[in-house]
């Protein structure tokens, strides 16, 4: 006992999940999240094929974790189906591909990065890639950087301060969006920390995500090599992405089983980054010298944001700020689920799923929007045309920080 | 009232009544089976559903084991379909005694029960979750049979032969004429009409009924009835029955069976068969005892709990039930009671039914001069239309019984919407051809396609299946609603009755989410003022 599938016993058929799940709704393909979880998981065994592949258009938003009401692992259930799925049937070459951010990151970013994204501009390239690799034609794909996060930040040359903070600022930052991290860095020095970027990996979610649970440990396990000595020093560990800390703190531990101490510690030690300033804000640490934005904007708290369980942080930080107003979205998901969204079969899926959330950031009459996840900020984008910003930019913006 | 005329007349639908009468219809004689309920309503249904290896009884009861061993390769054979091939350990745990190994193992060599010790490192690697403790393993050949199948199965095979069937027809009188019983007369308990069966023989294969049957002969058999009671948790948490490595005792056995695990059981006498309850201290018992096996089985959810009585012949005084042979006995009372044309058969075990028809349906034949020899050791059995076909193995995987194949079904034709009852994945046409082929209320339902035995216990299966039930009669214009809500608020007071002694922890949060669905939303304490029994449906109260 204490696996996650043994969770399923808690299932009381009671359809919560079913009438929350966003993918559900709008997708024949995807029979629910109680039918492919605690349901299915009574006829799959641990030595047996997986006998359903429909637990395959679970896009993993945790929507149901979140609604059910007797505390059943849902969408944990459904990763370790799909990792089961695949270990037995092999990944498709696209799901190899875009499971390795950090590759792909690394191959795409650099000098060459303006004509590679012109080429993923043009509608040839992409209708082959939809036809070669099975990545949609019209699915959000994000351009690459010409200097990665870390070049800037080694470029710049190493600042004191007065505590010490490690920034893990995954595959995203590194490679498409290098000023997410400046922000952050910005904010965080400003606040009197010596920000210390250790070599890292990429979380691993994309490779979870796609069933690839033994290249996902490998990942984990690195990361946690390097963050471990900070965290025995009592240097806390932030990150931009949410969907990256979730992993650390939870996801990767409890899917890959991994009960180390070492683990453990490092998982307890890392915050996503507005929970932490929020922390700060608490003790009354964090500095409060804003200008005043004279602005409403919609925001969207991604489901790997609430599946942290620390609230809204975001909303509580930003709130400091004069003038600025922040509405909520409420809707559900953005659809993109980090890589679901940009395969083939599953775009269309994806897009509707987002549908709510683009209404609301349409309608909002704002021309820029936020959000704390790259993918979904890209979908959102991708979807309503509408610029999407981390909300680390804007508190940036309200210290005078940036740009710089 | 009507009066048939036939050979013999079998009484009891249980895996005995259903094996002579598929035997004595092979062999040309005219035979008829009567049952009270649904077949395999008694005892037969009410079993963990374990074909014996023979294993548990090569130290107490060499004959059984022996037979038993020579059974399971027959029925195997004759009916594959009814059959999960789980394999079975015999494991010692750090509470039984070291010694019994060596002993056990001589014991299955003498018995002829094929055996072999097992490393317990691949042990462990075919049921994971097994306690670490365990110092040794042996394999045999047990598995899981789904009983209730299986009596369709002979039942199914005997009407090819010209058999005939009446259930839910109970015994009103044997007929007696001087020292012979000439037939009997039964209820149609769905119309109240009554039918007299003349026959050349009786044959009492009521199990621990066997005494109040015999009695309506004026025959005195003494059956001890001895309960058994068994739980079934939500995991199927192994693959393989696990039984402990000793002496036969209570909560001894897991037996992985469809999509749950079962543990039994627990042996005590009751005086009559058709009363009985199931206590605390017995669950809380076995769920003990299946710790032993499976560390953290007690956390497991229970789904629910129920007991069947064993038919236990009782020749001489012997101190303890358990020392009861479970062995079978034919007894000729023309022999043993000077009354000619009744024979009962009472004792034994389901892995031995057909051994004991064979040897009823001889004494049959020889005293109605029929010289056909017995053939149901050789000839396989046809599949009932609605068997689930879940039993069997993967093409790709391993040779054992495929969990997933019910899962499989459903995805290959993309189903998921169709689900009646989402727990045992019981879509709605095969629903429907199971009504098709005779069900009397919702219970019989459960029987043939596992609908409402799941999780949330029938909590959302049975009104919808009520509504199925109802539209499968509504094309006879006499049929009422009625009918159809009688056979829903039986097969609630049927499961409750199953559900009150497992209700803690997660069972209990279902029961009561099941409660507000019946009682709350459906306002189902309204509906006792309009249901009424009739309309073809056997629904007591």
């Amino acid at each position: 006992m204490g696996h996650l599938e043994d969770s399923l016993d808690q299932c009381i058929k009671c359809n919560v999940c079913m009438t929350a799940c966003p993918v559900a709704a709008v997708s024949e393909d995807f029979p629910g999240p109680k039918v492919v979880g605690p349901q299915a998981q009574r006829f799959r065994h641990a030595d047996q094929p997986i006998p359903d592949a429909s637990v395959d258009y679970c896009s993993g938003c945790r929507v149901c974790n979140e609604v059910c009401p007797t505390g059943v692992r849902i969408a944990e259930i459904n990763a370790r189906a799909r990792a089961a799925l695949v270990a037995a049937q092999g990944q498709p070459l696209r799901n190899r591909i875009i499971a390795r951010a950090g590759l792909v990151g690394r191959l795409s970013s650099g000098p060459h990065a303006p004509l590679l994204n012109i080429g993923l501009g043009l509608r040839p390239v992409r209708w082959a890639m939809e036809h070669v690799i099975q990545i949609h034609r019209d699915a959000p794909l994000p351009a690459a950087s010409r200097h990665t996060f870390r070049h800037w930040f080694h470029q710049r040359g190493q600042r004191h301060g007065l505590r010490q903070i490690v920034y893990y600022h995954g595959c995203s930052t590194q490679y498409y969006e290098p000023w997410v991290g400046q922000a952050a860095v910005a904010v965080l020095e400003h606040n009197g920390f010596e920000v210390i970027v250790p070599d890292q990996k990429c979380c691993g979610l994309p490779l979870l995500s796609n069933g690839d649970f033994v290249n996902a440990k490998r990942y984990h396990v690195y990361n946690v090599a390097q963050l471990l000595p900070y965290v025995r020093q009592g240097i806390p560990v932030v990150g931009t992405s949410t969907s990256c800390t979730l992993t650390i703190k939870e996801e990767a531990p409890e899917l890959l089983d991994l009960a180390s101490q070492e683990v453990a510690d490092v998982a307890a030690h890392t915050y996503d980054i507005f929970e932490f300033l929020r922390s700060l804000a608490d003790q009354g640490e964090l500095r409060t010298d804003f200008r005043a934005i004279r602005r409403t904007l919609p925001y969207h708290p991604p489901c790997q944001l609430r599946a942290h369980r620390i609230g809204v942080p975001v909303l509580d930080v930003l709130g400091l700020i004069p003038g600025l107003r922040i509405v909520e979205s409420q809707a559900a998901c953005c659809g993109i689920a980090g890589t679901y969204g940009l395969k083939r079969e599953k775009y269309p899926i994806a897009m509707a799923v987002g549908e709510p959330l683009f209404q609301f950031i349409r309608t909002s009459g704002s021309e820029l929007a936020l959000c704390d996840s790259e993918t979904c900020r890209w979908q959102i984008s991708h979807a309503t045309g509408i610029r999407t910003k981390h909300p680390i930019e804007i508190l940036a913006e309200a210290y005078g920080l940036y740009p710089s | 009232m009507q009066t048939i005329s036939t050979d013999v007349l079998v009484i009891g639908g249980g895996a005995t009544g259903s094996g002579v009468l598929r035997d004595l219809a092979m062999r040309g004689m005219r035979a008829i089976l009567v049952e009270k309920g649904d077949l395999t309503h008694g005892t037969t249904g009410r079993y963990h559903g374990l074909l014996h290896s023979g294993g548990r009884y090569v130290t107490k009861d060499p004959q059984s084991a022996n037979e038993c061993a020579r059974e399971n390769a027959i029925l195997r054979r004759i009916m594959p379909h009814c059959i999960e091939d789980t394999s079975g350990f015999f494991v010692i745990t750090p509470w039984d005694d070291p010694d019994y190994g060596d002993l056990f193992m001589a014991n299955c060599r003498k018995t002829g029960v094929p055996v072999g010790e097992l490393p317990l490192a691949e042990m462990h690697r075919r049921e994971r979750v097994l306690n670490p403790q365990i110092s040794r393993a042996f394999e045999v050949a047990d598995a899981a049979a789904d009983s209730f199948l299986a009596a369709h199965t002979n039942v199914l095979a005997a009407r090819e032969y010209g058999a005939q069937v009446f259930t839910y027809h109970t015994l009103i009188a044997l007929l007696r004429v001087g020292d012979q019983v000439v037939g009997a007369v039964v209820e149609d308990l769905r119309t109240g009409e009554r039918k007299q069966i003349d026959s050349a023989c009786v044959l009492n294969a009521t199990g621990a009924w066997a005494g109040k049957v015999a009695a309506l002969a004026g025959v005195k058999v003494t059956v001890l009835p001895g309960k058994g009671t068994l739980v079934a948790m939500n995991h199927r948490m192994v693959n393989t029955v696990i039984n402990r490595c000793k002496m036969p005792a209570d909560g001894d056995i897991i037996v992985p069976v469809h999509s749950v695990a079962v543990i039994g059981t627990t042996d005590t006498f009751v005086p009559d068969p058709d009363f009985y309850g199931i206590e605390a201290e017995e669950v809380q018992f076995m769920l003990d005892e299946g710790e032993k096996l499976i560390p953290g089985f007690k956390q497991y959810r229970a789904l629910r709990a129920w007991a069947g009585v064993r038919p236990l012949y009782k020749d001489q005084d012997v101190a303890n039930d358990r020392d009861l042979s479970r062995t079978y006995k034919l007894l000729d009372h023309a022999q043993r009671d000077g009354v000619e044309g009744i024979i009962s058969l009472v004792g034994g075990k389901w892995t031995t039914y057909r051994l004991m028809a064979e040897d009823a349906a001889n004494l049959i034949a020889q005293r109605l001069g029929n010289t056909q020899p017995c053939r149901t050791a050789e000839e396989v059995m046809p599949a009932p239309p609605f068997e689930r076909r879940d039993t069997g193995n993967h093409a790709d995987g391993p040779s054992l019984h495929w969990l997933g194949k019910p899962l499989a079904a459903i995805e290959q034709t993309q189903a998921y919407n169709d689900l009646i009852c989402e727990c045992e994945l019981v879509t709605r046409s095969r629903l429907q051809t199971a009504m098709a082929s005779g069900a009397s209320n919702l219970d019989d339902l459960r029987r043939m396609v596992r609908v409402g035995m799941g999780p949330c216990q029938g909590g959302w299966c049975i009104y919808r299946s009520s509504a199925l039930l109802y539209e499968e009669h509504s094309a006879n214009a006499d049929f009422s609603i009625e009918y159809a809500n009688a056979a829903l608020l039986h097969f609630l007071q049927e499961r409750w009755r199953g559900l009150t002694p497992v209700l803690w922890g997660d069972q209990l949060r279902q029961a009561r989410l099941d409660e507000l669905i019946f009682a709350g939303l459906l306002g189902i304490h309204r509906l006792r003022d309009h249901a009424r029994q009739g309309g073809g449906l056997v629904t007591p109260e």
